[in-house]
């Protein structure tokens, strides 16, 4: 189950917004996509996710073009994103949010979820609209596990929420890859992202600009400096 | 005293085949931010349908499994031909489409089954009265507002309890999401259409022993439909079974106090409510 993402090209309307993007999510490899804002990392999930169609280059997913794929037939396919804004439906209860996602295939059942997610069990029959940041967060994930991922791509889950809750979201991805599955990781926190991945892009202005493993960057402070500070 | 009781059940027998009609406007308008004005049109055609087959067969009840199926069968092709390429489109789009496809239902209908009107009898196990005391009710009547209920009832059962309802329910929210989850969307779509529309078409059949069939009864169904749907609320189930109601109360029982001015008060009531709710009694904002 390997990502491979070669040249794409991708537009709003006119703009430009990735010139040339090229990357690589190994079987079982967490990744993080790191850069400013409007550098081009949420336009490279959705690029991946189908919701932007690129118009150039290729992304190949176990050796099969995703380039021109409906959404929905690249989700089935393994490879989910769970958005920036969540994507949790206010009007669904907790476990309907989880029970529309559900396949059978899925090495997590809701009994698993509940599990690896008590306050979700706890807050099964609420509302999505009355959860907090952090269990919205926890929600999108734990939807995007029963519907079988391959390949997680996670759009900053770790944004706007409390350390506390922050290092579960940590445990719960750490949890996720020694499952086996792939995960591509935009994140702004670096201390997270250091803590989890085997290997880091930096993106700014559309193109990738450094590509290193977890050890190298650690050491790449001109690298932080240049391209991810504020 | 009779009298009014005799209305008030007139009312609330309308009132649930208008719930059914708006019922489908509304899930349709919800989930597919679609306005579907070809509504009242399928609701012509449910009726010519039922009284071709109860022409043909005899039977009622083959009409009534048989004509609501053809009629949402038909809206599935529609939507997968024509009405799915204008989803991106604004309103203005959907209404002159639409339009054009009442249009050609209604043409189609005079050509087929001519432009007089026609009669559909009731089964003849629900032909006659109900007697309770002095108090005389037609069977066929009856049977409306106890088979509405059911269809009601299934239908929240549909929406609130089960997979696909909660996908109707998501999509109405955000769309896109639910095809991030691996949803068919196009299939969820174009089955969503069909049902509201068959609903539409159901609502023909059932009120054809009522009301008759004519050529031109669509736009006024149509009106009243979206009068439903803006007093109960866009989007919302209950909004529909309680505007339904409403508006086929305000309607029966007007004929009775001051007929002339029974449609009037139905616009009447939209109005009043539009003021104190303007989204309607159950709608969202």
């Amino acid at each position: 189950m390997k990502l491979e993402i070669n040249g794409i090209h991708s537009y709003y309307e006119k703009s430009h917004v990735l010139e040339g993007v090229s990357l690589q999510v190994n079987p079982g490899e967490l990744v993080t996509l790191l850069g400013r804002n409007g550098a081009g990392k949420t336009t490279t999930l959705r690029s991946i996710a189908g919701i932007v169609k690129p118009a150039k280059g290729s992304i190949m997913f176990n050796n099969e073009e995703l380039i021109g794929r409906e959404i929905f037939d690249i989700a089935r396919k393994g490879v989910l994103l769970v958005p920036e804004h969540r994507g949790i439906f206010g009007i669904l209860s907790v476990e309907e949010n989880l029970a529309i996602a559900v396949r059978s295939s899925s090495r997590w059942s809701l009994a698993d979820i509940y599990e690896m997610f008590p306050r979700l069990y706890e807050r099964r029959k609420n509302g999505g609209n009355a959860l907090s940041g952090g269990e919205q967060q926890m929600l999108a994930i734990a939807r995007a596990l029963v519907n079988d991922p391959k390949l997680l791509l996670l759009d900053e889950p770790t944004e706007g929420l409390a350390p506390v809750i922050v290092d579960e979201i940590v445990r719960i991805l750490q949890k996720i890859r020694s499952a086996g599955v792939s995960v591509l990781l935009v994140e702004q926190n670096l201390a997270v992202c250091e803590k989890l991945a085997d290997r880091h892009y930096v993106i700014e202005q559309g193109r990738v600009v450094y590509s290193g493993s977890g050890e190298q960057f650690r050491q790449e402070q001109e690298i932080k400096n240049r391209y991810l500070a504020v | 005293m009779s009298l009014y009781l005799f209305q008030a059940l007139n009312g609330i027998g309308l009132g649930m085949i208008y719930f059914l009609i708006s019922v489908g406007l509304t899930i349709i308008f919800g989930l597919l931010n679609f306005v579907n004005f070809a509504h009242g049109a399928y609701y012509l055609l449910g009726s010519y349908l039922a009284f071709t087959i109860v022409s043909l067969s005899g039977n009622f009840w083959l009409a009534l499994l048989l004509a609501p199926i053809v009629v949402a069968a038909l809206a599935w092709v529609t939507e997968k031909t024509l009405i799915q390429r204008a989803y991106h489109l604004p309103h203005t789009f959907h209404i002159l489409i639409t339009l054009g496809i009442a249009l050609i239902i209604q043409e189609l209908s005079i050509s087929i089954w001519g432009p007089i009107g026609k009669t559909v009898a009731a089964p003849p196990s629900l032909a006659g009265v109900i007697q309770l005391g002095d108090f005389f009710y037609p069977k066929y009547r009856l049977f409306v507002i106890a088979f509405t209920a059911v269809i009601a009832l299934a239908l929240w059962f549909l929406l609130e309890r089960t997979r696909f309802g909660a996908l109707v329910r998501a999509g109405s929210e955000d769309a896109q999401t639910v095809s991030l989850l691996g949803t068919h969307i196009h299939k969820l779509f174009a089955l969503t259409f069909a049902l509201g529309v068959g609903l539409a078409g159901l609502a023909g059949v059932l009120a054809a022993p009522i009301r008759g069939v004519h050529p031109f009864i669509g736009p006024e169904v149509l009106g009243l439909a979206f009068v439903v749907v803006v007093i109960g609320g866009m989007g919302s189930f209950v909004g529909a079974l309680v505007g339904g109601i409403t508006v086929g109360l305000v309607q029966s029982m007007m004929t009775t106090l001051w007929p002339q001015g029974a449609s009037l008060m139905i616009y009447g009531a939209m109005a009043i409510v539009i003021l104190m709710k303007p989204y309607g009694l159950f709608g969202r904002a």
